[in-house]
């Protein structure tokens, strides 16, 4: 892919990185506490994703699943009040180092949200969105067209590609979302709740859909179903909060293949939280 | 009602009771008033439209659509007509426009996409908003004791060494074009600023969110997303604008000059069709009269029309927004 020098730079690195301890690892988040304002939202999660799997966020809400993933590439930065105190690795670089770009990071590391979000323009031009900010010079109706099939959108929408992306149902606003994010071609896909808005139908597919990202991407998904969790999820991360002190603090509890953890949690919170006990 | 009601109940239990005679009257009260106030706006806009047409009735009868091609505005031989003006009148909001439409786009987005703290955001804020409560008599002497000496050195060096273009044909000698378009852009700017820092404003969050997570960086993400979703309520805002540029009076009739001529010069004096009722009124005769209350007619359905159009492509973007 065609991109300017800064993104040589990190591509360099990474590749370095990746030539000394081929990591199985894509990301290692440490994070030792988050904090907005002065509220501390998460401490002591060390949260490693897998590289080519799908790690799935469980836990009860307001744990700090969609904080940890928005830490992640730096999506957080756009909350003025927002404080970390840890490292993520990407691929061996601290991203939070001083040095790095928050821009360069959420281009390697894309993001699906809750809700869709096209932009008010055509279902072309959303997906062609990032190759044309990255200055992509090669073959822009290839690459559009193989996003929209990797999004299983390609079928429903290749006679309209000029209609205005807002004009789509709500389950293929989100996939066109995800065509958008794998478009340019990141390493790690970052989905928060990505079919909370869908109906099973439309869940079903992206669930699918996600089985093929697999294949090209190291995916990371924040789930409130847990059998979502267990149908995508190789690795699973269950959450939880404690309201001991007064304040609420999310924190990782543990984190495991996703069938042991299910079948054979280690932690009693992790038990209750999937027998349904506690919520 | 209450009997049936309480029935079941136990007596001293709270229970809704119907309105009183006093909500319900209430209640009709202020919807007449409501309404009535809206009526009576309505019917002083037609009562001023059709007092002016009657007025005017007379010079619509002798100068027809001649008015509007005319140039000439001789008392003395009762000839008159208005496209010097109208030229005047479009040539001076369009250049304002131009000017104070691109800075209070600008001041806007530098002002909503989190370029300053807050705290200094809303400082800025509230002086480009005290910039409407400056009243336009002082304006006007403002661009009389700053801005004319302040451009006259600037206007004379342009006309001499690039005098073949056109737009600085002429040098500045006084009032003139430059000086009253130039105030006026800043008399524009606050509704240009405000109306489009609200449609900045609607721009649903999880939409900058989409754009930065996609790896946009700011200017990418204000000029291909956050622009683009707001264009309808910035397109309004500019319309706005340039509806308050072509009423605009007081200011304008002590700057601009008030000749009359069709000149592209922007340093050569000029006339607007509000300036010429604001200078002419005060000792027009009967003919003359008529004449001004025809030149009103025609200002008065520019304004109403620009208006109109700006109204129309707000509401269009408040209803892409219900999307
Ligand atoms: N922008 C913010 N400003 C301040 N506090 C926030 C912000 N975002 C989240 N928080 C707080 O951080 C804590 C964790 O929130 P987060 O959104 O990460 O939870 P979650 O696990 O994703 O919950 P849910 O499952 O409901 O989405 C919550 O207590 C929340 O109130
Ligand atoms: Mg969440």
């Amino acid at each position: 892919m065609n991109m300017n020098a800064s993104v040589a730079r990190l591509n360099d690195s990474v590749g370095d990185e990746t030539q000394r301890n081929e990591a199985e690892v894509a990301i290692d988040a440490k994070i030792n506490s988050i904090y907005y304002g002065k509220f501390r939202a998460v401490r002591d999660s060390h949260v490693p994703i897998r590289k080519g799997e799908i790690t799935g966020f469980i836990g009860p809400s307001g744990c700090g699943k969609s904080t940890v993933l928005r830490s992640l590439n730096r999506m957080n930065d756009l909350i003025p009040i927002f404080k970390m105190d840890g490292d993520v690795h990407f691929m061996g670089q601290d991203i939070y180092a001083p040095s790095i770009d928050p821009v360069l990071v959420r281009r390697h590391i894309g993001m699906v949200f809750q809700q869709p979000n096209p932009f008010a323009m055509s279902i072309y031009d959303n997906v062609a969105f990032g190759l044309r900010i990255n200055r992509f010079k090669g073959d822009m109706d290839e690459r559009v067209e193989g996003a929209l099939r990797q999004a299983a959108l390609w079928d429903e929408v290749k006679d309209k590609l000029k209609q205005s992306g807002l004009a789509l149902s709500g389950g293929q606003q989100q996939r066109l979302c995800i065509a958008r994010a794998v478009a340019p071609g990141p390493t790690v896909l970052l989905m928060d709740e990505p079919c909370s808005a869908l109906d099973p139908i439309a869940t079903r597919k992206i669930e699918n859909l996600m089985h093929d990202l697999k294949e090209h991407y190291t995916v990371a998904i924040v789930t409130h179903n847990m059998q979502q969790a267990q149908r995508v999820a190789d690795t699973t991360a269950f959450f939880s909060v404690d309201i001991s002190d007064g304040q609420r603090c999310g924190h990782l509890v543990e984190m495991g293949r996703t069938n042991e953890l299910f079948e054979n949690p280690r932690e009693e919170l992790t038990r209750k939280y999937i027998r349904g006990e506690f919520s | 009602m209450k009997s049936v009601m309480s029935g079941a109940k136990n007596d001293d239990e709270f229970s809704p009771s119907a309105p009183s005679f006093y909500d319900v009257l209430s209640d009709r009260g202020v919807r007449w008033i409501a309404f009535g106030a809206g009526g009576i706006v309505v019917f002083l806009g037609l009562y001023i439209i059709f007092e002016i047409a009657s007025a005017a009735s007379p010079a619509i009868k002798e100068y027809g659509l001649r008015f509007f091609v005319d140039t000439r505005w001789d008392v003395s031989r009762q000839e008159f007509g208005i496209l010097a003006e109208i030229w005047g009148t479009l040539y001076s909001s369009l250049l304002a426009l131009l000017i104070g439409g691109s800075f209070g786009v600008g001041i806007a987005l530098f002002l909503s996409q989190g370029y300053l703290p807050n705290r200094l955001s809303q400082i800025f804020r509230l002086v480009v908003e005290m910039l409407a409560a400056i009243p336009s008599v002082v304006y006007g002497l403002w661009g009389i004791y700053v801005v004319i000496p302040a451009l006259r050195p600037v206007a004379a060096w342009l006309h001499e060494y690039f005098g073949f273009i056109p737009l600085f044909s002429t040098s500045l000698s006084g009032p003139g074009l430059a000086p009253a378009v130039i105030v006026l852009s800043i008399m524009i700017l606050p509704t240009v600023a405000a109306i489009s820092q609200d449609a900045f404003a609607q721009v649903p969050q999880k939409v900058k969110e989409a754009a930065y997570g996609m790896g946009a960086t700011r200017k990418q993400a204000i000029l291909k997303v956050i622009l683009p979703t707001a264009s309808s309520g910035v397109m309004g805002a500019i319309v706005l604008g340039f509806g308050r540029a072509l009423g605009e009076t007081m200011a304008l009739a002590m700057l601009i000059g008030n000749v009359n001529q069709v000149s592209l010069s922007l340093f050569a004096p000029a006339k607007t069709l509000a300036s010429l009722l604001a200078s002419n009124f005060p000792e027009a005769g009967q003919v003359e009269l008529a004449a001004l209350m025809y030149a009103a007619l025609a200002l008065l359905f520019i304004t109403v029309v620009v208006n109109a159009i700006g109204a129309y492509i707000m509401s269009l973007s408040k209803k892409q927004e219900a999307i």
